[in-house]
């Protein structure tokens, strides 16, 4: 691989609705935050480059658009995805337990080299504004129990905050060198697991010459 | 969760995964509802632990066959023709963004005893094991006037009128063998059976097209297949319905149909409460007393391989068909066969699913010829189907029913069903546009 080709990488999103999922993206993709953003509907694929040392990552994010709700997320979804975030919100209780059950359900549907990074999101909502120290109480999950979780299920840890851009391109940062790391360790085999052989791409122009007037005569 | 949508659609079967993908684009708020906790319905791809329960649930699956993770079983087999609608659906949509696809190696006829390559082309006719010296020529011609025939030419036409004259008629004119026929009309044109024979040849000149232009498109088969099975295919457009607002409830089941006073569909109850829609899209099993039975049932023997199929060139992967005359039947029978190189089962495994439409009252013994092709087998697991389709069209009570999977060897009577969907629910024509690409997507939410 030359060092200037781009390192295609499937990310997948998981956790609970509105622990701002989308706001992490949004604020990696293009640096901006919505308050009071919709649930997600439309764009739920995006792209971001992402250059360490001499390589160039191209994140391919997927976004769970709302599937998570009332139903198991498709097998589809975590289908050879290489990097994973699993958010909760710092301030939630409940939606930590539910990052407990994604951080299990990865493990049982995805491929076994995934980087996984569990997330600590709306960490601004913890901090007093003036004095910039932590508001009494409004932490619902400590850092302990989000580093312990983290340890057993071999994910890295990090508290974001998408608004304030707290920590958010580190984590990607810290995933895109993780991946390079692995992918220089992993046997050649490891990296194409599938054949290659015979694999089509829908969408190029179909060829129109039915006719093959090749003499056989 | 009380809420009123545009759709309710019940049931994550293939045909209801589009429709609500389509609908979903146009801008209709959807609800998508499915008793079962997974996507698919009956056109899911299970693995062996799921498909040992269903068909044999005195014997639990034990891991003798490799992890059961690798496996993905259809229980509708089928292959996408490369230049069918159901692939043109996929590209408009764009739901090949979230898959992938791959040939299928082979497609192969069955002719006095012995299997070989479909001829599609003319240089493959002179080649072919499947004819004779002068049997070849005469096939030559036929593609010939196939490959040239042009509507607006009467040159071209060599006197033929294909809204006219019968199929029969075209066979005659080129002097072909019945052998010939056989797999011109089963293996090419993909006729279940031979009533094709006596109506005008336009319909099976369509269908010798549309096998040999999706031969041309990518060169060993007509075939493609989606990685990971075909229940891949619900999926995805599950996906796609997901990302334009549909919203999914998986094991959910019905509990109750809201009806007004004239019978028309006015909502359902769940476990989440009352949702309401003034139409309701739905597969055969959700409203059994709004279905009639067509008649035909399919018998699909799921085989287990350790062994690549005899005579087959060691394919990974093919399409085998056995023309109704061969082995004196009314229906044709089809086998599907796939390996790892598709990612539906362990490596070193094969899996061929053979499938046909029962005649006697002894339907695994129709299938011998199939397994003689087949050769040895690990396991074998079979189920019979009913094909079910719908009581009326839907337009009076607003309950437009799907039909049942037909055991053909691809997916054109499925997009027949989703187009005839749509128009019932519509009133017009179901017409395709191009999605945005992920990128033009992106720069339209102003993030690129």
């Amino acid at each position: 691989m030359s060092a200037s080709s781009q390192i295609p990488v499937k990310l997948v999103l998981l956790g609970e609705a509105a622990v701002g999922k989308s706001s992490l993206v949004l604020r990696f993709v293009s640096n901006d935050f919505q308050e009071n953003k919709e649930p997600t509907i439309g764009a739920a694929f995006l792209t971001q480059r992402c250059t360490i040392g001499d390589k160039t990552i191209k994140f391919e994010i997927w976004d769970t658009a709302g599937q998570e709700r009332f139903a198991n997320l498709a097998h589809l979804y975590y289908r050879n995805a290489q990097a994973a975030l699993v958010v909760y919100d710092v301030t939630k209780a409940a939606s930590f337990i539910k990052a407990r059950h994604w951080m299990k359900e990865l493990k049982e549907q995805s491929t076994k080299n995934i980087v996984v990074a569990l997330i600590g999101n709306k960490f601004d909502l913890i901090l007093d504004e003036e004095t910039g120290e932590e508001i009494e109480g409004a932490r619902k999950v400590s850092v302990e129990e989000g580093k312990n979780l983290a340890e057993e299920e071999g994910a890295v840890f990090f508290e974001t905050s998408a608004k304030t851009a707290y920590n958010v391109n580190e984590v990607f940062m810290y995933i895109g060198e993780k991946l390079i790391e692995n992918l220089a360790k992993a046997q050649p085999e490891d990296n194409q697991p599938q054949t290659q052989t015979n694999r089509i791409d829908l969408t190029a122009a179909p060829q129109q010459n039915i006719n093959d007037n090749g003499c056989a005569c | 969760m009380d809420e009123e949508y545009d759709i309710i659609v019940l049931g994550t079967g293939l045909t209801e995964c589009i429709l609500s993908g389509i609908f979903s684009i146009e801008g209709k708020k959807v609800l998508h509802i499915d008793r079962q906790d997974y996507y698919g319905g009956e056109s899911a791809s299970l693995n062996l632990t799921q498909l040992y329960k269903k068909f044999k649930p005195k014997k639990e699956y034990e891991d003798q066959f490799g992890k059961d993770r690798d496996w993905c079983v259809d229980l509708i087999p089928k292959f996408l023709m490369s230049n069918g609608e159901l692939t043109n659906i996929l590209v408009h949509t764009d739901v090949t963004r979230y898959m992938e696809f791959k040939q299928i190696s082979g497609s192969f006829v069955y002719r006095s005893g012995k299997i070989a390559k479909v001829p599609a082309t003319q240089m493959e006719a002179i080649s072919s094991p499947l004819m004779g010296f002068f049997e070849k020529r005469r096939m030559k011609s036929f593609l010939e006037f196939i490959a040239n025939y042009n509507d607006n030419e009467p040159s071209t036409h060599h006197g033929i009128n294909l809204d006219l004259n019968t199929m029969d008629e075209i066979y005659y004119k080129y002097g072909l063998e019945r052998g010939t026929k056989d797999f011109i009309g089963h293996a090419m044109a993909l006729h279940p059976n031979d009533d094709y024979l006596n109506q005008p040849a336009r319909d099976t000149y369509n269908r010798i097209m549309l096998y040999v232009s999706s031969v041309a498109r990518y060169g060993k088969s007509p075939y493609i297949y989606p990685l990971y099975g075909l229940g891949e295919l619900p999926q995805g457009f599950a996906r796609l319905s997901a990302i334009y607002g549909g919203t999914f409830m998986l094991d959910t089941p019905i509990d109750e149909i809201l009806k007004d006073e004239n019978n028309k569909f006015i909502g359902v109850k769940t476990k989440e409460g009352i949702a309401k829609a003034p139409i309701v899209i739905a597969d055969p099993t959700y409203f059994p007393e709004k279905v009639k039975a067509t008649g035909q049932k399919v018998i699909r023997a799921m085989c287990i391989l350790d062994h690549p199929i005899p005579n087959t060139n060691d394919a990974d992967s093919a399409q085998i068909i056995i023309p109704q005359n061969q082995v004196n039947r009314k229906n044709d029978i089809y086998i599907a066969v796939l390996s790892s190189a598709h990612n539906v089962c362990s490596k070193g495994y094969y899996l061929a699913i053979i499938s046909t439409i029962i005649e006697t009252d002894k339907p695994h013994l129709e299938l011998e010829s199939a397994f003689k092709i087949i050769g040895q087998t690990k396991d074998v697991l079979m189920g019979i189907a009913e094909l079910y389709e719908p009581l009326n069209d839907g337009t009076n009570d607003k309950f437009f029913i799907s039909k049942s999977y037909d055991p053909s060897s691809h997916f054109e009577s499925t997009t027949d069903d989703v187009k005839d969907i749509y128009k019932r629910v519509t009133g017009h024509d179901l017409v395709l546009k191009q999605r945005k690409t992920a990128d033009e997507e992106a720069e339209l939410a102003g993030l690129s």
